[in-house]
């Protein structure tokens, strides 16, 4: 062990290290920094900010970084209610994508009326918004009754909507594509004229806090993480397990309808079915990278979020090295494989062992 | 080989890392017998079943089988089975979504092709020699448990079983169905098959069987035939206490024995949850320490669940302080302060991957609400509390109470119903599986509480420990309550002999 060795400020400086490497956050950690270490050593321009003017002409800033943070909004609201939903219930809700494309056109059916190209809103934006919330949540009820009254696995139960929802969102529109006109609908997926950080910035890190004080204010996560454990003792307990396990559907239906809003924000219109594709698959693999056990059980709120931004990181570096959106999936595979790997349990308790081994011998040397 | 028997089992002995589940266990079973396996949990009975099955290779010891005079080796299951030994399981393993022929005839037709009109000429015969009411191209699913049973027995016997093992066949069965099961175990008897029974029911052995093996601890205690054996004596084999030591031994608390104040805490009338007891009288009073006391199955953890509102309760009036109450849910009986350890501390108590903290606030903080968490210095001062209270050794309070030992775990799962500062306490074998000096602490706990004017009801399949702590003891039987015992009754052998039923 190295603190017992005479070089006592390396024994603890390999301690801490050993601690480090044991927290649940270091593997989405250290995978952005393997990340940001190879952008370095290609191209450092990858990290520059500068300030330009967009379209409108106001001063807005621009570059991989802000890309990265703005693209990955919308993972990182939907890997908060995918924690969540994995946690109790120990399984993953597979249809997140086809319910974008269901809030998303919503938020359309209400400022567009009727009418597919409205000259004015026929609503206010906060009332689609609402509106678009409520529904989400709804389908997320649905969800969450088949899970956790019908006990049907999640994967299956969710399956029902992944297939339906792009269906069911072009029906809400009559199969018609609506664009609003409206600038100030863009805001909340672009840029608020003045502020030169993208919107969906700050919406996500409004979530981030919203989940942070519901974490910290109430037993959500205690009674999440209980009953995903084990649900019977959580019932002898008094925990209601079907309640948490529903709620949780719940609140994942309330994050997917502010990814849908500012997904059909960043475009005005939307295209369903194309929008939000594969994103609940990126939306586990933020779960998993935050090194959560998809089984349920414990969870770190934290880790999933930064798993969130790695895996748009990873997809923005593979976009500027010029690699063709078609073989996108594959390169992000190997990629996530390497990372998934690195995470499970197993070898993160091999790889301890190995450093504990070598450890003392590099003090020893030291020493001398 | 015994003349007449149709398998022996000589010295077998059976390791696993740290126990000893069987040692040098000798075992009989004669044609047309039946066998009656007796022992209580952990005795080796399912042990022996496996070695013999072929479900686990055995450390030393042979078996021989009628007409082979070399020692067998059983490998697998199948082994078994060509052999002709077949087991009949408490759940049935056959397919549901089948009909009856193919259940009986599955894995077993030769060739791609199958003449299914043979097939079911050829189950209607077995299944009308045997009397077992089903049609075979019925769905088996459309059957009762009893009749899928007797399918599951019938397939053995058209497989040419010479011995059939039935693991615990009845104990989802209701009267008549056993009766129709009985009366086909002695219809195979007739005709030669050895049956070995492995039940908890008494009267059932009594009924059908023609000889008992008693084991204990792995070990033998011994065969008997079922007229040398009255039910006392067996009862008293099965848990190891001769009955000229037990009725010498006096108790050695005499605190617990002393008559409480008549007020009682909870009185229950005519309870019944749908965990499959008769409906029950229960009250306890301030102070009293009582417990349940019965074999393995009889009945005693279902009767304390359905106090507490953990299975679905289905009839009867519960009265707390005098007051009428519903309790149909554990979250119920929390609030009127009933507290439940429950008896399986793995599947039912312990929230593995939580840490010890945790673990101990979940019970105060569930009763506190959803939206007032405990801040985390409460919630560490309580964890630092019990801990020390109850000596638990654990590295800190952020382990998780998985990596604890089996008794600070059980020592956690206490703290957790003390810290809900329960009126009335239900421990269901508390001390089961923890080292003697927690053992001794768990009962002087229980004690002091009863002391403090707290309830307690107190359960453990060691008598020793039941006389010690509790001053009145409901007995139960074959899932109903058949009586109770205080004052001088408090003793060993009169627990028995109540346990029992009815002789000597």
């Amino acid at each position: 062990m190295p603190s017992t060795t005479n070089n006592t400020t390396a024994g603890t400086f390999k301690a801490f290290l050993l601690r480090l490497v044991r927290r649940q956050i270091f593997i989405p950690v250290a995978a952005l920094l393997i990340l940001v270490l190879f952008n370095l050593i290609a191209d450092p321009s990858f990290f520059a900010i500068t300030l330009d003017q967009n379209s409108a002409g106001d001063p807005v800033f621009s570059g991989y970084l802000i890309t990265i943070l703005n693209n990955a909004s919308e993972l990182a609201i939907l890997a908060i209610g995918m924690t969540l939903v994995t946690s109790a219930s120990g399984g993953q809700d597979i249809s997140v994508g086809s319910a974008i494309a269901i809030a998303g056109s919503v938020v359309l059916r209400v400022l567009c009326g009727t009418n597919s190209r409205p000259e004015t809103l026929q609503a206010p934006i906060i009332v689609a918004f609402l509106v678009c919330c409520v529904v989400a949540m709804l389908f997320g009820a649905f969800n969450g009754i088949l899970v956790s009254v019908f006990k049907i696995q999640p994967m299956v139960a969710t399956l029902i909507l992944f297939t339906a929802g792009r269906s069911i969102a072009a029906w809400i529109n009559n199969n018609e594509l609506p664009i609003i006109s409206e600038v100030s609908f863009g805001y909340y997926g672009n840029f608020i004229p003045g502020i030169p950080i993208p919107t969906p910035i700050f919406i996500a890190v409004a979530c981030m806090l919203v989940i942070a004080l519901v974490l910290k204010f109430t037993n959500l996560g205690l009674y999440a993480q209980s009953v995903g454990i084990n649900a019977e003792a959580s019932r002898l307990n008094g925990i209601n397990p079907t309640w948490i396990k529903f709620i949780t559907y719940v609140i994942l239906g309330l994050c997917v309808a502010v990814a849908g809003f500012i997904k059909v924000s960043r475009f005005s219109t939307l295209n369903y079915s194309v929008i939000a594709k594969d994103i609940e698959m990126d939306a586990i693999l933020a779960v998993a990278l935050g090194g959560n056990a998809l089984s349920g059980g414990k969870f770190n709120m934290p880790a999933s979020i930064l798993g969130a931004y790695v895996i748009q990181f990873l997809t923005t570096t593979l976009f500027k090295f010029n690699v063709v959106s078609s073989a996108l999936p594959a390169y992000k595979a190997i990629v996530v494989i390497v990372l998934v790997v690195l995470s499970a349990p197993l070898v993160r308790d091999k790889i301890a062992e190995v450093w504990k081994k070598i450890a003392p011998v590099k003090a020893v040397k030291e020493a001398n | 080989m015994q003349e007449g028997a149709v398998l022996q089992m000589r010295g077998i002995c059976k390791y696993f890392p740290g126990v000893r589940a069987l040692q040098d266990v000798d075992f009989t079973l004669r044609e047309g017998d039946i066998h009656a396996l007796m022992g209580e949990n952990g005795a080796g009975k399912s042990t022996l079943i496996k070695v013999l099955t072929g479900v686990y290779p055995k450390d030393a010891g042979q078996i021989f089988m009628k007409g082979s005079e070399k020692p067998l080796s059983i490998k697998s299951p199948q082994d078994a089975q060509k052999l002709g030994i077949s087991t009949v399981y408490q759940e049935i393993t056959l397919c549901p979504n089948l009909t009856v022929a193919e259940n009986m005839y599955i894995g077993r037709t030769k060739g791609a092709l199958t003449n299914w009109k043979q097939i079911n000429a050829g189950a209607a015969k077995i299944l009308e020699s045997l009397g077992i009411p089903a049609e075979p191209t019925q769905q088996l699913a459309s059957c009762s448990i009893a009749v899928q049973q007797m399918v599951a027995i019938a397939r053995a016997v058209d497989m040419d079983c010479k011995v059939l093992i039935l693991d615990e066949p009845t104990s989802s069965l209701d009267e008549r169905e056993v009766a129709k099961l009985f009366k086909l175990m002695l219809d195979l008897k007739a005709r030669g098959v050895g049956i070995i029974f492995v039940t908890h029911f008494l009267d059932q052995v009594y009924e059908v069987c023609d000889r008992i093996t008693v084991l204990r601890d792995g070990m033998l205690v011994g065969e008997y035939v079922i007229e040398d054996l009255p039910r006392v004596q067996l009862v008293s084999k099965m848990l190891g206490k001769e009955l000229d030591d037990l009725s010498g031994m006096q108790k050695q608390e005499t605190a617990a024995q002393e008559e409480v104040a008549q007020t009682p805490v909870l009185e229950a009338a005519q309870l019944v949850s749908t965990a499959g007891v008769k409906p029950f009288d229960f009250t306890i009073q301030k102070g009293e320490v009582n417990g349940f006391t019965g074999l393995l199955g009889s009945g005693r953890s279902e009767c304390v669940r359905a106090i507490y509102g953990a299975d679905r309760v289905t009839g009867g009036v519960v009265k707390m302080n005098g007051q009428r109450v519903k309790i149909s849910k554990p979250l119920d009986a929390m609030k009127h302060g009933v507290s439940y350890l429950p008896e399986d501390r793995k599947r039912d108590g312990i929230v593995g991957d939580l840490s010890v903290r945790e673990n101990i606030i979940l019970s105060l903080q569930v009763m506190k609400g959803f939206f007032k968490p405990f801040t985390r210095a409460q919630a560490e001062a309580f964890a630092d509390e019990y801990i020390k209270l109850l000596d638990i050794k654990t590295a800190s309070t952020d382990t998780p109470i998985k990596s604890l030992s089996g008794g600070n775990q059980q020592k956690v799962i206490l703290a957790r119903q003390l810290l809900s500062n329960p009126v009335y306490l239900i421990l269901d074998e508390p001390t089961r599986g923890i080292d003697v000096g927690t053992k001794v602490d768990i009962q002087k706990l229980v004690l002091k509480l009863a002391a403090d004017g707290k309830s307690v009801t107190f359960i453990s399949s060691e008598t020793d420990e039941m006389l010690r702590t509790c001053s009145r003891l409901i007995v139960m039987r074959d899932r109903k309550v058949v009586g109770e015992l205080r004052g001088s009754d408090l003793t060993q052998s009169k627990i028995m002999t109540t346990i029992a039923g009815g002789e000597e």
